[in-house]
């Protein structure tokens, strides 16, 4: 590593939730400006690793450091997109209010209607609605736009105020192929273009294969890091989960990973699982 | 009376309106009562169109109306034991709001099956305290009907300078605290990691909630809450999604139903609370089925196929 302050690094880290290791002896530095993955089966603490960022998760050992800063000082600095998330259609509160949040959103007291202020902000949400392509469906209740039409908004709202690094936990998740791809090319772009640094928890490595620079692979316990090529292979992962798995490319270039153990039923054996 | 009201020059209410507004208005302004009536009114449609707007946002009406349940037997109590009737509506209702927020919720606000098993239980014991209360005291069948469905007569000056007081502070609290509250209220998980707190603002919103239930109470009856809390806001939601034109609209529609009914009431029998109440759910059907309409008129030209979206096309896996 060269002098460079690394955009998240984290140092012999370890996280109990409820008494339970989820993981332990985990390190990582990410470089600014990268598009990582954070990659691994259901329930091995994919997420967990995405609030030790943010800093709203206690570790039990080791540090978290975001811009050399310990997580949970860099608030403005990141912007996160929670797991979910999906709004119940009968909510009413427009896609542009939403963005708006991500804003002014915790400031206290009434925004004043007129100002500098005001003005900057209004320019700014136009400029980030924009940016996602969310122009059409914006001024619309939130609930009634499709799935990736909302992730389209909750990334402009992850944006306004010019983070540095972005997180997103499984923004893909619940949408159809052809919005996965634009989804997840939308993400690499402002990545490339603002260089901003990207944490992006998926299930599925192929939507975003092509725009990644490293992947965490989270297994039960632990994790390894580095570059896709190098950590999306029969060897490595068969050595982290201590269990004979095979990683196969199909002829279009996808990934596929067969033998992962699902934390959930982890004795159960074998299960196929990855491009879809 | 009648020779007394005509020497002031007004005519005898129970005769009916006249039906021309300016002669009917100044012939109910003509009462003191009356226009403490209105004024109180005034005061609770804005409060309960302020926090009635967030609250049905926030899916909380179960809790509103049960804070206001809860004010019926505190202020039961308070005449049973010759204490203020207004003060026991607060002290109720504030110290049941704060039981409810004291509920352990699991995640945001996902364990709301089991909330409101522990709020309906709040609700029937606080309904059958309050019977009790009322039999204690041996009062008249009147003061119970007033107590849950409202009453109008009698207001005093002190209790409108009591509900204009504490309309103030809620409106101004609720003023410093709307854009995190309405960070939290729709998008909880991203406002707690930007700092907002979001635990602590859910109490102070039932707090809040429960001094407006208190003093909607007062008015509509412990029962008919709804009717000012509930119902513009409701209204004003299936008409609009902008926050602030929506609180404003909300506060627009409780008024006027509220004058409405007073108007009304002054002229009936019956209790001002059935007057809000039917007005109120006037308003909502209204606006509920021209949502309806407005919405198919809008849908039916403008259904085009999706159209391809300008964003980047996924070189994926390709």
């Amino acid at each position: 590593m060269t002098g460079v302050v690394p955009a998240v690094r984290v140092v012999d880290a370890e996280v109990r939730v409820g008494g339970r290791v989820i993981w332990s002896h985990v390190d990582l530095a990410i470089e600014p400006g990268r598009f990582v993955a954070v990659l691994g089966p259901n329930g091995v603490g994919k997420s967990t690793l995405i609030k030790a960022v943010l800093g709203v998760l206690p570790l039990a050992a080791g540090r978290v450091e975001v811009f050399g800063r310990p997580a949970g000082e860099g608030g403005r600095d990141i912007g996160y997109l929670p797991q979910r998330r999906s709004f119940d259609p009968s909510l009413r509160v427009r896609g542009i209010d939403v963005v708006r949040m991500g804003s002014d959103g915790d400031r206290w007291g009434l925004s004043l209607p007129w100002g500098p202020r005001r003005r900057r902000r209004e320019a700014r949400v136009a400029e980030v609605v924009d940016l996602v392509g969310a122009g059409d469906y914006a001024d619309r209740p939130i609930g009634e736009v499709s799935g990736g039409e909302q992730q389209r908004l909750l990334i402009a709202q992850a944006l306004v105020r010019r983070p540095r690094l972005l997180l997103l936990d499984e923004p893909l998740d619940s949408l159809d192929l052809p919005n996965q791809a634009s989804v997840a090319g939308l993400i690499a772009d402002i990545s490339q273009e603002f260089g901003i640094t990207v944490l992006i928890v998926a299930h599925d490595v192929n939507p975003i294969a092509s725009a990644l620079d490293g992947v965490v692979y989270v297994a039960r316990g632990g994790a390894v890091s580095g570059p896709p090529d190098e950590v999306i292979t029969s060897e490595t992962l068969s050595a982290l989960y201590g269990t004979p798995i095979e990683v196969l490319r199909t002829r279009d270039g996808r990934l596929v990973v067969v033998g992962q153990p699902d934390a959930a039923h982890h004795h159960g054996g074998a299960h196929g699982q990855g491009a879809r | 009376m009648t020779g007394a009201l005509a020497a002031l020059g007004v005519a005898d209410p129970l005769a009916g309106p006249s039906l021309d507004p300016l002669t009917d208005l100044h012939q109910m302004l003509a009462y003191h009562f009356m226009v403490n009536a209105l004024r109180a009114g005034t005061i609770v449609a804005v409060l309960a169109g302020c926090i009635g707007w967030f609250m049905v946002l926030r899916r909380q009406s179960f809790v509103g109306h049960t804070l206001a349940v809860v004010s019926f037997p505190g202020a039961a109590a308070a005449v049973w034991l010759g204490l203020s009737a207004v003060g026991g509506y607060f002290a109720a209702s504030i110290a049941a709001a704060l039981v409810i927020a004291l509920v352990p919720r699991s995640q945001a606000g996902r364990a709301l099956s089991e909330e409101s098993a522990v709020i309906g239980t709040v609700q029937a014991f606080a309904l059958a305290s309050g019977v009790l209360f009322v039999s204690l005291y041996g009062g008249f069948l009147d003061s119970i009907t007033g107590l849950l469905f409202g009453s109008f007569l009698g207001v005093s000056d002190g209790q409108v300078t009591a509900l204009g007081v504490v309309a103030v502070v809620v409106v101004v609290a609720l003023a410093a605290m709307a854009r995190p509250l309405h960070f939290a209220t729709v998008d909880a998980d991203v406002a707690a990691a930007r700092g907002v707190p979001t635990r602590l603002l859910s109490i102070a919103f039932l707090v809040l909630l429960g001094c407006t239930a208190a003093e909607v109470s007062q008015i509509t009856g412990a029962l008919l809450v709804f009717a000012l809390l509930v119902m513009p806001a409701a209204a004003a939601q299936q008409l609009t999604a902008r926050p602030v034109f929506g609180t404003a609209l909300t506060v627009v529609l409780g008024l006027l139903v509220t004058w409405l009914s007073l108007a009304v009431a002054f002229y009936s029998p019956w209790p001002v609370g059935f007057f809000v109440s039917t007005f109120g759910f006037a308003v909502y059907v209204a606006a509920a089925v021209g949502r309806q309409v407005a919405t198919r008129l809008r849908s039916a030209p403008r259904r085009t196929p999706a159209a391809p979206r300008p964003g980047p096309e996924g070189a994926v896996g390709a």
